[in-house]
């Protein structure tokens, strides 16, 4: 070789790293910035909009009596099911249109990025709980003001955590379903498997296997959650909530955690 | 600076790289260059950290990746013009890379008019783009944090002729301020005439370094074209000195050096009109070191 060897050193002194709140905000930028991120956002707030409007509805033709909590507890399904959604593409979305050479290149400690993309996530399910609130407050007023029946507002600041706690949850297994399967298609059928068959498979078990009515509380993760929406948890509830947690959130995110950190990035 | 140190990588018995070594300098492009499936692109992603290596490292400027605080100051990286959101348009694409690395919205701009890319069709997304569009993105992509290190994966593939010569100018002039430069390419005349040192990988391994001069000075046969105003006195005076010519097209083919044609012509007074090294003769080494990787072939003087 004709060039002589002269060492050249990359002054890096200067430069400071990416700060996490940057990368908090990029990662929210990018859940909103393609159609489908957009729509999903976009779906999320209007299916609940339209849940609560079928109920408002149903209740004001019916003549029922209701009060805040009902409300509430209809806006929790649209909720359930696309918040853990787009927890999922918050990281699959970057493993199948394979942009995650492209942002682990730009910040290469894949666990601040990672712990970046389970911040925004857990933004957007704070934001999706306001909005929640929001439009359940504006039911029940027209609740009030369509049936002339007195309004009632019998939540406390308790029930508001527990529903942030059940959408943190909701999101946060979606997420780690979504490091576990790395892929968007595959990471969905399987969450939704896990959310809608196995519960009902759970109950089954129960009526008829003895042995299994008494261990069934501590592995199915979804009743556990329940208690959270009834905004009430006893004790032994919330130890059951830890114990199927434990199996169904933090086992399949430690996983999935660990395959992010070591994979080869394709 | 680049400098890979006995890397190897192996996926289980295969083994996709296998202990190079090369130093890519500041002030030149390097070409990479290799048949598919060389191990190229493997080299280049065990560089920014996306790969780990089974042994060996990489350092650029004396870091490893992964130790460089917001690394797209420093590195700019184009691995795969593709594996960005197809849903994306182009500008969002860069947006996204400016606001993590925390450069104003303006460098945007800059970077497209750069690459050429028209407002219009940053406002596309990134599905509706060609190969070469992409191409271009990327390449404003890997510029947008102002690196002083390129590290290029076939970035040539999908342009035109226009816009493979017009990288070859960004790329020239990068290199000339200072830059370093690692392009990859299959295709040697894509690197041929940018690359100041070139590296032949075969089956994962080094077979050739150096740069152009040395390279075709180590290769076995050299032939020249030449065509001058008396085609036939040339040849009748080169094939009496014992060297092969044969007629092509306007001119001669000469097995020899140019050199040995030139003093032909000026003992024998024939007016040259054209004289240069055959085309096809790095071409022919290039093909012949990849194409039996088995023989660990190092052209002598060409050697680091």
């Amino acid at each position: 070789m004709s060039t002589t060897t002269y060492d050249h050193a990359l002054d890096i002194s200067g430069t400071a790293h990416v700060p996490f709140a940057r990368l908090v905000r990029v990662e929210l930028r990018k859940m909103a910035d393609t159609r489908a991120g957009r729509w999903l956002l976009i779906s999320i707030a209007a299916l609940t909009a339209l849940v609560l409007g079928i109920q408002l509805a149903v209740i004001l033709s019916n003549d029922f009596q209701v009060d805040f909590r009902d409300f509430m507890i209809a806006m929790n399904t649209p909720m359930g099911v696309l918040l853990p959604v787009l927890g999922i593409m918050s990281v699959t979305s970057e493993w199948t249109q394979r942009t995650a050479m492209v942002t682990f290149s730009l910040e290469p400690s894949r666990s601040r990025l990672i712990l970046a993309k389970f911040a925004s996530t857990m933004l957007i399910a704070v934001v999706a709980v306001v909005i929640g609130l929001a439009l359940s407050v504006a039911a029940n007023l027209l609740y009030g003001a369509l049936s002339g029946n007195e309004v009632l507002w019998d939540i406390g600041v308790v029930d508001v955590v527990f529903y942030f706690l059940l959408h943190a949850i909701g999101m946060a297994t979606g997420f780690a379903f979504g490091t576990l399967f790395l892929n968007t298609a595959a990471a969905i059928v399987i969450y939704f498997v896990y959310s809608f068959v196995l519960p009902g498979l759970f109950q089954l078990g129960a009526q008829l296997i003895d042995w299994f009515a008494d261990i069934q509380p501590w592995i199915d993760f979804a009743a556990a959650q329940n208690p959270l929406i009834e905004g009430n948890v006893s004790g032994e509830q919330w130890a059951q909530l830890g114990v199927s947690g434990f199996i169904w959130l933090v086992l399949p995110l430690a996983v999935g955690l660990w395959r992010v950190l070591r994979a080869e990035v394709k | 600076m680049i400098k890979v140190e006995g890397l190897t990588r192996k996926y289980g018995a295969f083994t996709a790289v296998d202990n190079i070594s090369f130093v890519c300098q500041p002030g030149t492009v390097t070409g990479f260059l290799g048949p598919n499936g060389a191990g190229k692109t493997t080299t280049m992603r065990v560089m920014v950290g996306l790969t780990p290596p089974t042994g060996g490292r990489v350092t650029i400027g004396g870091h490893l990746y992964q130790d460089i605080p917001n690394p797209g100051l420093h590195v700019g990286v184009l691995l795969d013009a593709s594996a960005q959101h197809a849903g994306r348009t182009g500008r969002e694409i860069l947006e996204i890379g400016a606001r993590t690395m925390g450069l104003p919205s303006s460098r945007i701009d800059e970077m497209l008019e750069q690459v050429s890319l028209t407002p219009t069709e940053a406002r596309r997304r990134l599905r509706n783009y060609s190969l070469g569009m992409k191409q271009r993105l990327g390449i404003a992509h890997a510029l947008l944090g102002d690196p002083s290190v390129l590290i290029l994966d076939e970035p040539a593939n999908g342009l035109d002729p226009a816009g493979i010569r017009w990288m070859r100018g960004l790329l020239k002039g990068y290199a000339e301020r200072g830059g370093t430069v690692l392009l990859s390419s299959h295709l040697l005349n894509e690197v041929e005439l940018i690359a100041d040192e070139m590296i032949l990988i075969g089956n994962g391994r080094i077979v050739a370094q150096g740069n152009k001069a040395s390279l075709l000075a180590g290769a076995a046969a050299v032939s020249t074209l030449v065509t001058s105003l008396d085609n036939e006195r040339l040849a009748k005076a080169l094939t009496a000195e014992g060297v092969t010519v044969a007629s092509a097209g306007d001119g001669l083919r000469v097995e020899s050096e140019p050199v040995t044609v030139g003093r032909a012509a000026l003992e024998h007074g024939v007016v040259l009109t054209d004289l240069r090294h055959a085309d096809g003769a790095l071409e022919d080494l290039f093909l012949e070191l990849t194409s039996d990787a088995q023989r660990e072939h190092l052209v002598t003087g060409a050697t680091a």
